[in-house]
């Protein structure tokens, strides 16, 4: 066996969309292993699917065909009730818009997950404002959404993803909406929680600063897996780039 | 190992209580509607129970007020089929009906709206491991408060309208004659009704979002 434990495996997956007329298909095909605490990137052009594969792997959406197996679990076989627990207590989500709850404030919007997996209200609160000072938002447990900025409120969703301590943290575009410093520090924040806690990270993402952050990336193209690089061989790339721009 | 979800009671009820507090206006206009046909629905019914009663009475101070307004006051008929009419005329339930029906399509498509709205807090709550009946038991424990609140305002104000008309067309000496039991059931009836209507309008929107893939639920535009 291979020294890593392959946490998400996904295995010929497509993905068609009817639309009456025409049946667009997104994924054609997909074959990808992801190993236990890498922090992998899926990159691709707007259009390529990196966001339908994105919600296969996250249990949000259903393949037309294809396996999806999570820590060994083929997803398409769980019930609704294990779904639920698979979403509570294994993956933690990022959002490009955030979705927080408009109506809770900072610290109710992280207990929620933890409400769920059945933690005490006492023990939640106090894990919560332990995340509020993790992602650097001491004080602002009672601030609503709408009063903060978009970089607290995706500070936020992070400390939320990490409320029941989840084997992996899928991340759809978290920089999309933030401007350019804020997305770094958000990228800086999840690269750390992932070294700290050994969370796998997956982001979906084209987001170049990404780039320098991941151990894998995934280059997805109409459909299919383009190529997939290792940090190693980015590096060069990267150096490259910088060298010839000097 | 049993794999646990949960959601506490307490903890649904707070939910529920918060989303209706921080959208105070439109949970008011949800409740409106429903004040109003309940308050109309103890209206009509208290009215006839009061001028019942004071057919009943056969006092003569009411005689000739209650015959102006079209009653028949002759004491051979009155126990018997005209005491009935005047609870039941099928005109004065058919208006009821009628309130009742506007009522209804009124709250519906006022919860339409407002799960429409929260399609996207409904996906994201899904992600984050709610299953399709934690949802559907927040909208329903919405939809109990507005209705308990709105059915308990109509049916207060409607009762408190028959009174005070009473009081007005036949003089302060038909307090004798009030059916105060009989109002209160009216009242508690009306009540219940409301609440009723009240869910009866919540729970296809909430059962429709709660069966939503969180990606559907997610992509709707805001």
């Amino acid at each position: 066996m291979s020294e890593a434990k392959k946490i998400v495996r996904v295995t010929g997956v497509t993905k068609d969309f009817d639309l009456g007329k025409i049946v667009v298909h997104v994924l054609k095909g997909i074959d990808l292993e992801i190993e236990e605490g890498k922090y992998i990137s899926i990159m691709g052009p707007s259009g390529s699917g990196k966001s339908t594969l994105f919600n296969m792997i996250g249990g949000l959406d259903k393949p037309t065909s294809g396996k999806v197996f999570i820590d060994e679990v083929d997803i398409a076989q769980l019930d609704a009730y294990e779904l639920a627990w698979l979403r509570c207590r294994k993956i933690g989500y990022i959002f490009q818009t955030f979705n927080l709850i408009p109506v809770m404030t900072a610290l109710e919007n992280i207990t929620i997950p933890m409400t769920f997996a059945g933690v005490s209200n006492d023990a939640a609160l106090q894990r919560g404002m332990e995340l509020l000072d993790q992602v650097g938002l001491t004080g602002r447990q009672s601030h609503r959404p709408s009063e903060l900025s978009g970089g607290q409120q995706q500070r936020v969703a992070v400390a939320r993803a990490l409320a029941n301590s989840p084997a992996i943290i899928l991340a759809d575009e978290p920089t999309g909406n933030l401007d350019l410093s804020t997305g770094e520090d958000i990228i800086r924040l999840l690269k750390e929680l992932s070294l700290q806690r050994n969370v796998t990270v997956i982001s979906a993402t084209h987001d170049y600063k990404m780039l320098n952050v991941s151990d894998q990336v995934v280059w997805i193209r109409d459909g299919r897996v383009d190529k997939i690089q290792q940090r190693d061989e980015l590096d060069i790339k990267t150096g490259g780039l910088e060298s010839a721009a000097h | 190992m049993r794999r646990l979800v949960a959601l506490p009671f307490a903890k649904s009820f707070q939910m529920a209580y918060q989303s209706i507090r921080v959208r105070f206006f439109r949970s008011l206009v949800t409740t409106m509607s429903l004040v109003l046909a309940v308050a109309f629905l103890t209206f009509t019914q208290a009215g006839n129970k009061i001028t019942t009663s004071l057919v009943l009475s056969q006092d003569p101070a009411f005689l000739p007020v209650l015959s102006k307004i079209g009653y028949d006051v002759n004491p051979a008929t009155a126990d018997s089929t005209s005491t009935d009419n005047i609870g039941s005329s099928a005109k004065q339930r058919w208006i009821v009906f009628l309130s009742l029906l506007v009522c209804v399509v009124g709250i519906i498509n006022a919860q339409l709206m407002s799960v429409t709205e929260r399609f996207r807090e409904i996906g994201t709550l899904k992600c984050l491991g709610a299953l399709d009946r934690f949802i559907v038991r927040i909208f329903v424990m919405e939809a109990t408060m507005q209705g308990l609140a709105g059915g308990i305002v109509g049916a207060l104000l409607g009762a408190l309208v028959a009174c005070s008309e009473s009081l007005f067309s036949f003089g302060l000496s038909s307090l004798a004659y009030m059916p105060w039991r009989a109002i209160g059931t009216i009242v508690l009836y009306a009540i219940g009704t409301g609440t009723g209507l009240s869910l009866l309008g919540v729970l296809y929107p909430a059962i429709v979002a709660s069966r939503m893939l969180p990606v559907d639920a997610m992509r709707v535009e805001q």
